[in-house]
């Protein structure tokens, strides 16, 4: 296949970025979309010139490290993928492909299509576990979980956090991420000791690091390759609410 | 230098309660005091920050993902192993013991083994206490699977994200502690060498992978959990951003390296299909629960697998060892496929896979069950192929896994170096020639939570006095100046073949020759081929990009170049050991019936390896002594 390219291109978070073209002549059906983009990186290696620097690890969606925005969609024209499990075969022979990072405030571009998600941390650290330290632990069986309720703890903790929720929000917000975490935890006994504070501080940190406010349109959840639910923030809110109450 | 294990003495089962009893502790208030660096975030490195942290040491721990959350652990699907015996079916500490040692074929150390058997029932209760939503039966009681090498079900699970839920504990424990203030983290940054101060590890010299800065860090000890070196195959299940430069760069400052050439091949994962491939993806070892490995009893079958009836299919893990069936380690599933491909039988384009088939086990539980168990799998598979496996069997093919060798390292998971630790899967330990699966996240949790937390104290209760460490002395000048040289020579080459390339090089000789089958010629050859292609690398890797700023291909090449040496050391390991043992398969010495054949007689030793620059070697033995466990011929039939 022959693939235009249009990149975002941008020295540093200072600097000023702009979209620059490439052609690649060879691409297959069956090369993921960060194969394609390294065939272009050895290309630019050997004509001397400096290399399109993009986020990824695992490639196999799993770390969540992935981060670009392709055609305008995060992550790229399927739903529920990560860019790396994207493959060329979403594509065809002929066509432009514009990939930019993931936009935010809480996300500042580092280089090309590199964005710093420190933002993220931060919110885990005001209060996204449980404080259990090593040695504390009782015997796993003493605390009897429902299957279900465990597996539905299990929807939430399955969040990579790519970002692509913030990426894709029209107010960038984190919301979804905050729930999944907040509702991992909440849904489970051993979880619910913190739950009060951890709602709470968890909220604050991710208004505080500049993430827009929910108002619940839903595309998170059509890009999230987790599929964690929309229900998660309902339940974010429910506890939210609780807190308050109780306070 | 003679290699010391510090085993302790007493009674097998006694032995790691007997060394906590008489080893050295580091009083509470002294621990502000004392610096800690950790290399690494994933379970290993992860858990050792987080519980130093909490007993109230200045730990920093460095990786080079943009979160802790992301490290290659998190990619772990199957399950971990605990002897919790939740079963009834017969399981006992010592029973995994005997199973771990055995599937590692006699090779691994005692005391390690039986001290990880021991501690695995307190990792699951600790997971579970940290939010781990694990399998769980209807009554709510914890849920188990089988994996390869063993006859009970002590395998717990969370669907096939295993690895992602234990990394999101310890990586939460640790945000706690950053919150705390106790863990410094430094992410993006990568540790490029060691700073020895009269013979101890006292610090590191890292690149700020976001601005180019290189920096000096100190501390009174430095532990290592930088996990393994499957990427030197370029096509591997490991990230693409996992190296071997950490523990390599440790060997050259006086670490021994480990068995090196013991590298576990996976036997199922995702066959390549093209020449730009990056990644072999892993379908979990869990899949061999339910699922069936066949090939077509015909050479060259074009037939769609579904055309191929029962009885013209060759179910040869079931036909060749009927007591363990499709269960059977990994070494030996991985050989038996490419035994299969190498007669002719391989299927797809590139005859170069082999079928898993869920259709029987479809057919007994459902495609519900199934779905429950492995439902993410699927999705992976059809994602990254386009093919629906509840519908036609799944295609597998055998790809470079995980490093059983490593850095050497005595019961305390202390390396040669004093002061210098190692941690999961960058140290040797627990695995032998072979690993079994789910010990190995296991292993890694175990040593960063519970083992090294504990025998750190009994160096650092020697460390209370020293006071911080400075980082302008002449030491750290000559550790910085050597890696701003390395860097600068990098940049200098301006050649014509792509890094990538010379990987995808390496990667080729060294899944030939030094993989599932080893020769002495095959062996030789690599050698011969691993310089040339170094001297390649020197001369005409293009390396663009400039040192100050954020600059991957850079990051890409100084990997590459310690590849380059690591590979010559893995050959030069597989050719100095005249047995077959594990995953190291040397195809002289094999018995009648084409099975691995041991010499113990003479390499019942972990070969240690010392750099001698240049590079070269001295070869350090580590002979191994079995007191609880009858040694003998590994049998899988
Ligand atoms: C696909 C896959 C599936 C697996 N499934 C299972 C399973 O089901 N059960 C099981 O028991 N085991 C499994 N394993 C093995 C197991 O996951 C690993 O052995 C284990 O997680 C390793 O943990 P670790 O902490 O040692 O290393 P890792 O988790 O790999 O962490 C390495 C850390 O070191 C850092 N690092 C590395 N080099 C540098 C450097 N130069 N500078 C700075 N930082 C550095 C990285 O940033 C990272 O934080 C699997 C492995 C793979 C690849
Ligand atoms: S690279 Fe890990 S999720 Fe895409």
């Amino acid at each position: 296949m022959k693939i235009t390219l249009k990149i975002w291109r941008q020295e540093s978070a200072k600097a000023k970025g702009k979209l620059e073209t490439y052609q690649l002549n060879e691409v297959e059906q069956d090369m993921s979309f960060l194969e394609m983009l390294d065939m272009l990186n050895e290309d630019l290696a050997v004509k001397g010139e400096r290399s399109v620097e993009f986020d990824h690890d695992c490639r196999e969606g799993i770390c969540g490290q992935c981060s670009l925005v392709i055609n305008g969609q995060a992550h790229g024209p399927e739903s529920h993928y990560t860019t790396c499990q994207t493959h060329m075969r979403s594509f065809k022979d002929g066509d432009t492909i514009f990939i930019e990072p993931f936009r935010a405030k809480a996300f500042p571009v580092i280089r090309d299509l590199k964005v710093n998600r420190d933002s993220f941390d931060t919110i885990i650290q005001a209060g996204g576990y449980i404080s259990a330290f090593t040695g504390n632990a009782p015997e796993a069986n003493n605390i009897p979980i429902h299957h279900d309720i465990s597996e539905s703890a299990f929807d939430s903790a399955a969040c990579i956090g790519c970002g692509a929720c913030v990426a894709t929000c029209k107010n960038s917000s984190a919301a979804l991420f905050v729930s999944a975490k907040i509702s991992h935890l909440a849904k489970l006994p051993q979880g619910k000791v913190e739950r009060k504070e951890r709602v709470e501080w968890m909220i604050t940190a991710h208004d505080e690091e500049g993430f827009g406010s929910c108002t619940h349109t839903g595309a998170c959840a059509m890009v999230c390759p987790q599929e964690v639910q929309l229900l998660d923030i309902t339940r974010m809110n429910f506890e939210f609410n609780r807190a308050l109450c109780i306070s | 230098m003679a290699l010391n294990a510090k085993e302790p003495k007493g009674p097998l089962k006694d032995k790691w309660r007997l060394y906590n009893e008489h080893k050295n502790l580091v009083n509470p208030a002294n621990r502000k005091k004392i610096d800690i660096i950790v290399v690494g975030a994933g379970l290993s490195g992860g858990g050792a920050s987080a519980s130093l942290a909490e007993l109230g040491y200045n730990v920093k721990t460095f990786f080079f993902q943009d979160s802790a959350r992301r490290s290659h652990s998190v990619a772990a699907q199957g399950g971990v192993n605990a002897a919790k015996n939740y079963q009834n079916d017969g399981d006992t500490i010592y029973k995994m013991f005997y199973d771990t040692i055995k599937g590692g074929d006699y090779r691994s150390r005692e005391a390690n083994v039986y001290r990880m058997a021991q501690l695995s029932v307190d990792l699951i209760d600790h997971m579970t206490a940290q939010g781990v939503p694990f399998g769980r039966e209807y009554s709510g009681y914890l849920s188990n699977r089988s994996f390869g090498g063993v006859l009970v079900s002590r395998t717990f699970y969370a669907r096939g994200q295993t690895g992602q839920q234990l990394l999101m504990a310890t990586y939460q424990a640790m945000m706690k502690q950053v919150k705390k203030g106790t863990l410094t983290q430094y992410n993006r940054h990568e540790i490029l060498d060691f700073v020895l101060i009269d013979g101890k590890a006292r610090g590191v010299i890292v690149r700020d992978l976001v601005t180019g800065k290189i920096e000096r860090h100190s501390a009174h000890a430095v532990v290592l959990g930088t996990g393994g070196f499957g990427k030197i195959y370029y096509l591997s299940t490991l990230a693409m951003n996992s190296n071997g430069s950490a523990t390599w760069r440790a060997h050259k400052k006086g670490a021994f390296f480990a068995n090196p050439s013991w590298t576990q091949i996976h036997p199922t994962a995702l066959p390549q299909a093209g020449d730009q491939q990056s990644k072999l993806t892993l379908m979990s070892e869990s899949l061999r629960n339910d699922g069936r490995i066949w090939v077509p009893l015909k050479k060259d079958d074009d037939r769609l697998p579904n055309d191929i009836p029962d009885e013209e299919r060759d179910y040869y893990l079931e036909r060749r060892y009927p007591a363990f069936g499709n269960l059977v380690p990994r070494d030996v599933a991985s050989r038996a496929a490419k035994e299969r491909m190498d007669a002719g039988h391989g299927i797809g384009k590139l005859k170069n896979a082999v079928y898993l088939d869920f259709r029987t086990a479809i057919g007994k539980l459902g495609v519900d069950t199934i779905k429950e168990r492995y439902g993410n799998l699927f999705t992976m598979y059809k994602k990254i192929t386009g093919i629906d496996a509840y519908k036609e069997p799944m295609k597998i093919s055998p790809a470079a896994h995980f490093s059983m060798g490593g850095l050497w390292v005595d019961y305390e998971l202390g390396t040669t170096i004093p002061g210098l630790y190692a941690v999961g899967e960058a140290n040797f330990a627990d695995h032998g020639a072979n690993r079994l699966g789910a010990n190995s996240l296991l292993q890694a949790s175990v040593d960063g939570n519970f083992v090294l937390p504990n025998t750190i104290s009994n160096y650092l209760a020697d460390e209370i006095r020293t006071g911080p460490i400075p980082t302008d002395t002449k030491e750290f000048d000559e550790a910085e100046k050597a890696v701003k040289d390395q860097i600068d020579k990098l940049l200098s080459i301006k050649g014509k073949t792509p890094v990538d390339r010379i990987h995808r090089a390496l990667g080729k000789i060294m899944f030939k020759e030094v993989a599932m089958a080893r020769n002495e010629k095959g062996l030789i050859w690599a050698i011969e081929e691993i310089k040339k292609l170094r001297k390649q690398f020197w001369t005409d890797a293009a390396i663009t990009g400039d040192a100050d700023g954020m600059n991957s291909e850079l990051e890409k090449a100084g990997r590459l170049a310690d590849y380059l040496e690591i590979a010559e050391l893995m050959a030069i390991d597989a050719l100095s050991r005249n047995e077959s043992c594990g995953a190291h398969f040397r195809e002289e010495f094999v018995s009648d019936d084409g099975e691995a054949e041991r010499n113990d007689e003479e390499f019942m030793y972990s070969a240690a390896w010392e750099w001698l620059g240049k590079p070269d070697w001295k070869l350090h033995k580590e002979h191994l002594e079995f007191h609880d466990i009858e040694v003998k011929t590994r049998s899988y039939k």
